[in-house]
């Protein structure tokens, strides 16, 4: 086996993996120790700030600015600024919402499922996946808020005692999305948050002025790293992970019952929870792909967020793919074997209605793009896999769109068919979303741990030397001093 | 600065701060509560300056003229009138005609100008509130708004919240009495029935025809 260097370019590590199709690709690559991986992440968030993120940083409050206007213009003047319809009553509000809440499921797959699964990859990628969902779950959490017509009232379906005597109706799946949304929004918070105690502890130790120190100390929460600590740390995330795993398929599935507990043919299907979490991971890790790819790229993390993590997420992305495109094909199933006549004509009126293009684009993104994925040569070729995501999530997004508009627009009386076209304020809304996302990512990738230095340490084959080496362990060569210092474990 | 970090000594005054705040903070929100919850702050005692200090302790009290003299319409019609002009010449014309404190009254009747009361008990317009209903079955005018008789001005006795009109409407038993004391100051179900409110109501709703709690508290009952 051929020493695994820190210029290794990519193609050798495929040769590598085929070279031993028993042995895995190690997930941190190069000459790292964990002095390394620590001044790898820590210089990300303790250096000057780079001149390109303020260039970055202006583009998204520019568009974060778009989005303020737009809804202080919607509160301003009514929701009619909307393109909606009373046909079409609900349009890009609550196809953004389900879009970005989609988007935030990914984060906790990450993190939990995968951490119950024991998939030491997801050590390198789950920070920035669970920050991704804070801040997709931020967004989405904005557009049910404004969506409502008197938005000043929206406290009305908290369950609180009031002069009114009046309680919000419990069998609505609108007043279960405020609880499941606000419930996951919580939780992805503290996840997050208490995963990364100990890395911020390691910030508050690497400071370099006072500023930094107090504040990443007061973050770390006198966090010292004692076996106490960590016993209770690492239980403590254990009971999350298994709290938020079934979190995470319910509240997709409740975002699901929005359309699947209505009577509108279209919507009314029994299929849609699981079909709308598979979505949800799909687009989710598309959208993980699209934020790591080029993350890596500039943060210089290749070594930590390797050709294998890519991979991987690039194969979840295909596995899922599949189930959405196998529900695609059972709605298609369903309608004609129900018989029914207006279940039957929403299935003709998607792929060859007025909404045709939006269909077929789906089918494109979602379906045809990702099959892909199924070659070993493009999934070698990251900007390959780059631009499927993007085509992913452009799919996903019109997926939701497909499901919302082209069922609400012609239903059961032709005398209430309608169309619906978005105006410039749901247009500049959606774009303005990205803005507020983009705006949080960017002060994310400032200032905090991007990987998740205590995990990535326990994968390295260095947290592992209380065992005696094996053949897939390592081999220590103390050719050098320098070399034995490092830890020339690969060889 | 990679030497390891310590917190200063002046952290351990963190912790009693910590404690402060937080017991600011549990003292904060029943504050917040109760104040929220006090009748006072849902407008009970609410007394606006009228532009003529009309006393009901005068009329209604002293001279004891039943609430329907002036407020004509209370069994016929949803509102409950304000008397006009005219009403107050009724007696006026000829009692303390020429009282400097009744010039009000004369300009009024002169130049064809109603009097701006400032209303006390205003409901919201989305809420259809008819006077006859609960007059004709048997609710005083006593329950809802307190001891007239006894007021220089008027104020808001009750908290007219949802709340306070679900109360009743859920268990009217506990508040009605016969429709001939509706407007009676000071009647009292023990001493004038040898019954108690419980059993007397009961009976009274049966034989008014009161809706059933259902009807009672659905929506369309007070907002359509």
């Amino acid at each position: 086996m051929s020493t695994i260097s820190t210029t290794m370019t990519e193609p050798s590590q495929w040769e590598l993996q085929a070279n031993h199709p028993s042995e895995r690709v190690p997930l941190v690559l190069g000459d790292n120790d964990f002095t390394t991986v620590t001044d790898t992440v820590t210089e990300l968030a303790l250096r000057r700030t780079p001149p390109m993120w303020y260039v970055a940083m202006a583009i998204s409050l520019s568009l974060l600015s778009v989005l303020l206007v737009t809804i202080t213009y919607l509160l301003v003047t009514g929701v009619g600024v909307w393109g909606n319809n009373n046909t079409v009553s609900w349009g890009f509000p609550i196809v953004n919402f389900v879009f970005w809440v989609g988007i935030g499921h990914a984060g906790t797959l990450i993190s939990a499922i995968l951490f119950l699964l024991r998939q030491n990859w997801r050590t390198g990628i789950n920070r920035f996946a669970e920050a991704m969902t804070i801040f997709a779950v931020v967004c989405a959490g904005l557009f049910p808020g404004i969506h409502v017509g008197r938005i000043w009232y929206a406290y009305w379906l908290a369950p609180y005692p009031n002069e009114l005597a009046m309680w919000p109706q419990a069998r609505s799946p609108l007043l279960w999305d405020v609880f499941a949304v606000s419930t996951y929004a919580t939780v992805s918070l503290l996840f997050w948050y208490m995963g990364m105690i100990p890395d911020l502890a390691t910030l508050r130790d690497r400071s370099t002025t006072r500023i930094k120190q107090l504040a990443y100390g007061v973050f770390a929460l006198g966090w010292n790293g004692s076996n106490r600590h960590w016993l209770r740390f690492e239980k403590a995330y254990l009971l999350l992970a298994a709290l938020a795993t079934p979190l995470v398929l319910s509240v997709h599935s409740v975002v699901s019952f929005d359309f699947a507990t209505s009577q509108v043919p279209g919507w009314h299907t029994t299929i849609f929870p699981p079909y709308f979490v598979a979505g949800a991971v799909f687009g989710g890790f598309a959208m993980v792909l699209v934020l790591s790819i080029p993350a890596r790229e500039w943060f210089g993390l290749k070594d930590l967020i390797t050709h294998r993590h890519i991979e991987n997420m690039a194969k979840v992305m295909l596995g899922t793919g599949m189930i959405v495109a196998y529900a695609y094909s059972v709605e298609f199933f369903t309608a004609w074997y129900s018989q029914h006549h207006y279940e039957q004509f929403v299935f003709m009126n998607r792929p060859l209605g007025p909404y045709w293009w939006a269909f077929w684009l789906m089918v494109f993104c979602n379906v045809i793009a990702p099959q892909a994925l199924w070659s070993t040569w493009v999934r070698k070729r990251v900007w390959i896999i780059f631009a499927i995501a993007i085509l992913v999530n452009v799919g996903m997004w019109f997926e939701r769109f497909v499901i919302v508009v082209t069922s609400l627009h012609r239903d059961y009386l032709p005398s209430s068919w309608a169309m619906f076209s978005p105006t410039w304020v749901d247009l500049f809304m959606l774009l303005g979303s990205f803005g507020l996302f983009f705006t949080l990512f960017l002060l994310f990738c400032r200032f905090l741990p991007m990987v998740a230095m205590a995990e990535v340490k326990t994968v390295m084959p260095q947290a592992h030397g209380d065992h005696p080496p094996t053949r897939f362990d390592y081999q220590p060569s103390p050719d050098t001093p320098e070399e034995l210092r490092r830890g020339h474990w690969f060889t | 600065m990679n030497d390891r970090f310590y917190f200063p000594r002046w952290a351990n005054y963190l912790f009693p701060a910590a404690l402060i705040v937080t017991i600011g903070v549990l003292t904060y929100l029943p504050l917040v509560l109760t104040l929220g919850l006090s009748p006072t702050t849902r407008a009970v005692g609410y007394q606006p300056t009228q532009p003529i200090p009309f006393s009901h302790a005068v009329h209604a009290g002293k001279l004891g003229m039943d609430c329907r003299y002036c407020h004509t319409t209370v069994e016929t019609a949803a509102f409950a009138a304000i008397p006009p002009t005219q009403t107050c010449l009724n007696c006026h014309a000829a009692i303390k005609s020429e009282s400097p404190q009744l010039q009000w009254m004369r300009t009024s009747y002169e130049e064809g100008t109603p009097v701006s009361w400032v209303k006390v008990h205003d409901l919201p317009d989305f809420v259809y509130f008819n006077h006859s209903a609960h007059v004709n079955k048997g609710v005083a005018c006593q329950t809802c708004h307190g001891q007239i008789n006894e007021m220089e001005e008027v104020r808001q006795d009750q908290p007219l919240s949802m709340a306070w009109c679900l109360e009743c409407h859920r268990a009217p038993a506990d508040y009605l009495r016969p429709r001939e004391q509706v407007t009676s100051m000071s009647w009292d179900a023990l001493a004038s029935t040898g019954k108690n409110q419980a059993a007397l109501g009961t009976e009274l709703a049966a034989q008014y025809h009161v809706q059933s709690q259902q009807f009672m508290t659905s929506c369309t009952t007070c907002h359509r």
